[in-house]
Order: C-alpha cells, then sequence, then structure tokens
C-alpha cells in the first residue's frame, strides 16, 4: 500500500472530519433530532460548573452588599442617634434590602397572585456559547416538570420559551432571537401580528397593514395565539414605525430585561391557560375590536392587505 | 522527550511548544463555560470567542495540522452542543481554523503580537465567514455576511486573543 505523505495525510484526515460534520448537519436536518444525546452530554457536564458559578456570585454578590449595607449602618446610626431619630434606621435598613431580595419577592406576589397556573421560579445558570443565538440555561429540567414548548416569562413580561429541557437544565430560546416568536397584539386597538426577534435587542413586529394606525409608545401584549402564553402578558412597546412594502415595519422593545435576566418564571403547562388580568395591567384595556383575524398555526394574518 | 523541538522548513527554524499536562484539556473547558457562564452576568461578554482564540493559540502553538483539526473540532462540536445551532456548524469551521492555524504556524513565527493580532483578525472573519456560508448552503438559514458587530468583534477579539496568548504562552513548558 502507498503510504502518504504526513501533509497530505492531514489534508485526508481534515476533509474526513469536515465530510463527517456535514453528514452529521444533515442527519440532523432530516431527522430534526438537533443531536439530543450530544448536547444532553455536554449539557450535564457544564451545569453543575455553572451553577457553582451561579451560586459563588450570588454569595460573593450577597457579601458585598451586606457588607456595604452593614458600613451604612455604623455611618447612619451615628447620625441617627445624633437625631435621636428610629424612624431613620428603619429607612436605611429598608434601603439595604437587597435587589435580589426584592426580585424574588416579585417572583413570589406573581406567582401568588396566579395561584392556579402551574409554574416554577427558575434561576438562570448559563447562556449561549454562541454569539449568534439568545439562548439561556436554568437550573431546573425534566425533574421539575419543565418539558419542550413551555413559556419563559417574568413579571415584566414574556421572556421566551423552552426549547429543550435535560434532567436538572433546561434551555431556552429568548424573544430577542431571530427564530423565536410570539403571538401578539397591539393593546389598545387589538390589531394582532406575531412579534418575532431581530437578533438584536429590540423585535420586530411582522405583519401589520400599512393602513392600520400604529402609534409609538403603544404596549403589545401577547395574543394567546401561539397557544403557548397567555393573552395579555406585556411583550413590549413600541418604539418605531415605518411605513414598509407590504407591512409597516414597526419595532418592539421587550418588556422583560432580557439582557439582565437572573431568575425567571416557567409556565408548566403548554395548555392555553388565562392569567389574571391585573398582572399585565390590562384591567384598561379596550375590549377587542379592530383585531385581523389571525392563523393559529402561523401567527400570519388570513387576509392579505396590500 | 524534549519539550520542544524545531520544525524545519527550508531554511528557517521554527520552534513547537509543548504544554504541561492538562493544560490544553483545562483550557478548552474553562474557555467553554466562561462563554456560557459569563455572558449571563455581563451582557457584553457575548462578544467574545473565547473557544475561537483558545483553537487559534493552540493551532499556532503545536503546528501539527492533525492535532489542531481535531482539537478545532472537539472544541467546535462543545460550543455547538451548549447553542441552540445544529451540532457540526462550529464544529466545522473550528476544524477547518484548527487546521489553517497549525499549518501557518508551522511555516511562520507567529510569537510577535502583530503578527498575533492580525492572524487572530484574520481567522475570526474566516470563520464568521465559514459559519455564515454553511448557514446559507447547509442550513438554508439566510444570514449576512458583514455587520457592524462582526467588524468590532473581530476588533475584540484580536486585541484579547494577544494578551489572552501571552497569558497562555506562561503555561508552556520551558
Amino acid at each position: 500500500m502507498v503510504a502518504l505523505p504526513s501533509r497530505h495525510r492531514s489534508l485526508f484526515l481534515l476533509l474526513g472530519v469536515v465530510l463527517l460534520q456535514v453528514l452529521l448537519l444533515a442527519v440532523q436536518i432530516k431527522r430534526d433530532s438537533q443531536g439530543r444525546l450530544i448536547r444532553a452530554w455536554t449539557v450535564s457536564a457544564v451545569s453543575p460548573v455553572e451553577r457553582s458559578g451561579a451560586w459563588g456570585i450570588g454569595k460573593v454578590r450577597d457579601a458585598w452588599r451586606h457588607y456595604f449595607a452593614l458600613s451604612d449602618a455604623a455611618r447612619e446610626n451615628e447620625e441617627l442617634r445624633r437625631e435621636n431619630g428610629q424612624l431613620k434606621l428603619e429607612i436605611m435598613q429598608l434601603e439595604g434590602k437587597s435587589a435580589e431580595a426584592d426580585r424574588l419577592a416579585a417572583l413570589l406576589s406573581f406567582r401568588q397572585k396566579q395561584a392556579k397556573i402551574p409554574m416554577v421560579v427558575a434561576r438562570v445558570i448559563g447562556s449561549s456559547a454562541d454569539a449568534n443565538s439568545n439562548i439561556i440555561y436554568l437550573d431546573q429540567g425534566l425533574r421539575d416538570g419543565i418539558r419542550r414548548n413551555m413559556g419563559v416569562i417574568t413579571p415584566e413580561g414574556v421572556v421566551g420559551k423552552v426549547i429543550e429541557s435535560f434532567r436538572d437544565t433546561s434551555q431556552v430560546l429568548l424573544l430577542t432571537d431571530r427564530d423565536s416568536g410570539v403571538g401578539a397584539m397591539i393593546a389598545e386597538t387589538r390589531i394582532q401580528s406575531p412579534v418575532g426577534g431581530t437578533g438584536e435587542p429590540l423585535l420586530n413586529m411582522k405583519y401589520v397593514g400599512n393602513d392600520d394606525e400604529v402609534a409609538v409608545g403603544s404596549r403589545v401584549v401577547t395574543s394567546g395565539m401561539d397557544r403557548i402564553f397567555p393573552k395579555d402578558l406585556p411583550v413590549g412597546t413600541i418604539t418605531q414605525v415605518k411605513p414598509g412594502g407590504q407591512y409597516k415595519q414597526i419595532r418592539v422593545r421587550p418588556s422583560a430585561n432580557l439582557e439582565k435576566l437572573e431568575e425567571v418564571i416557567v409556565l408548566l403547562t403548554t395548555d392555553p391557560v388565562v392569567m389574571k388580568q391585573d398582572v399585565a395591567g390590562a384591567n384598561s384595556l379596550p375590549a377587542p375590536a379592530a383585531g385581523r383575524p389571525t392563523s393559529a398555526a402561523t401567527g400570519k394574518p388570513t387576509d392579505k392587505r396590500p | 522527550m524534549n519539550d520542544t523541538y524545531d520544525l524545519r522548513i527550508g531554511e528557517s527554524h521554527i520552534e513547537v511548544h509543548k504544554f504541561h499536562s492538562g493544560t490544553i484539556v483545562l483550557s478548552v473547558l474553562v474557555a467553554t463555560v466562561l462563554q456560557s457562564f459569563l455572558p449571563v452576568y455581563i451582557s457584553k461578554f457575548s462578544v467574545l470567542d473565547l473557544p475561537l482564540l483558545i483553537t487559534i493559540y493552540f493551532g499556532l502553538s503545536r503546528r501539527n495540522p492533525s492535532t489542531g483539526l481535531l482539537l478545532g473540532m472537539v472544541i467546535g462540536l462543545l460550543q455547538d452542543s451548549l447553542s441552540k445551532t445544529p451540532v457540526g456548524l462550529f464544529g466545522i469551521a473550528k476544524t477547518i481554523i484548527g487546521f489553517l492555524a497549525s499549518s501557518i504556524g508551522a511555516r511562520l513565527d507567529t510569537e510577535h503580537p502583530a503578527a498575533r493580532f492580525a492572524l487572530t483578525a484574520a481567522f475570526y472573519v474566516l470563520h464568521q465567514g465559514i459559519v455564515v456560508l454553511i448557514q446559507k448552503l447547509l442550513l438554508a438559514q439566510p444570514q449576512p455576511w458583514f455587520t457592524m458587530r462582526l467588524l468590532l468583534a473581530c476588533l475584540v477579539n484580536s486585541v484579547l486573543g494577544v494578551f489572552l496568548y501571552f497569558l497562555l504562552d506562561r503555561l508552556r513548558k520551558s
């Protein structure tokens, strides 16, 4: 057999390895399997490290906050003694309350108000290793009842949906991802249109006709048509409206701060649910009037306006 | 066994570097975990591509195309596994980058910071080009070839690369 020179050997190895991976890609596209096994192994290996890191960072941050809280306490206590005011001490204690406690209280309050809806609070422990995709990892998974296509929210608004669930971890596609989308409508006019990610911080409202009147500053809420999110959850606020070819170009700033998520709520159901109206701030919403019919499956408008 | 040895190509002598045991594995794991973990707390961190920098560095230092491409493949597949992309997208791109970095490292002296900056920038752009090409051709996902974010990310990664390589140089066997 003819021995290959080492230079050619590495070239053949390169071709072989690349070809194998192309085949791997092709198999995934054909079967829509997305390499679940290799992902499960990697996530299982990495998530304990991320979980420890999140715990460590939380502890360091708590210690840091408490240090300053105590420093403030000592300094302000002297002032308080001089002023002989018990009231200022109480104010200082309130000021020393950690932001994390506030967030958890908000989540708890939200959960209590929506007691009939099964949900779980999860901590964000990681994000995508790829800058082009907007995904996060949560510290809870199959064992906690989290399954694919469950909605993920915060009290401020929609976050995204679960795209993969492992034993103790789950993967969430954020609303800002290019492949993400949510059935939505404009709160005031009830015009329906899906809102999708663009890979940028702002979202895109896709199918609002040029004839429809849309004002900057209008609130966008979920329509419930995607059967993932309950109706009337805040999605965002319209920041820009431009006339387009067939549809308006509408940019929406997400209600939830998707760049700084630390705790989220996973709706533990894939069945349609109804949220209490006061949570979405929708008490003052007008009754559905100017909404355009949309397809539940695609979220696209069923009529074709020019 | 020698810790370093000379690779002779024509008249030039290029040193091949060796590392303490476990250095490469540990560097790959730390880079992958940091890439996945830190953007949760510092969102701007997502502009970095630490796995790519590690692929380039060990490719340029080890100067063996076969090990370079295999290391690139492993790092790329790890990155794919922690992303929502189909497994193989970054695998292919980093396999090619690992191969090219090792091949160039075997022909050029890549120890100077300016050379490292230029090579990292070139490899970053090439890596993104390969990723976009695969997305367009194999995955039917239209992606822009060039964005301002790409340019910025290229500069940031190249600057970080120079400092990171300097740190990783300390892990070489002397």
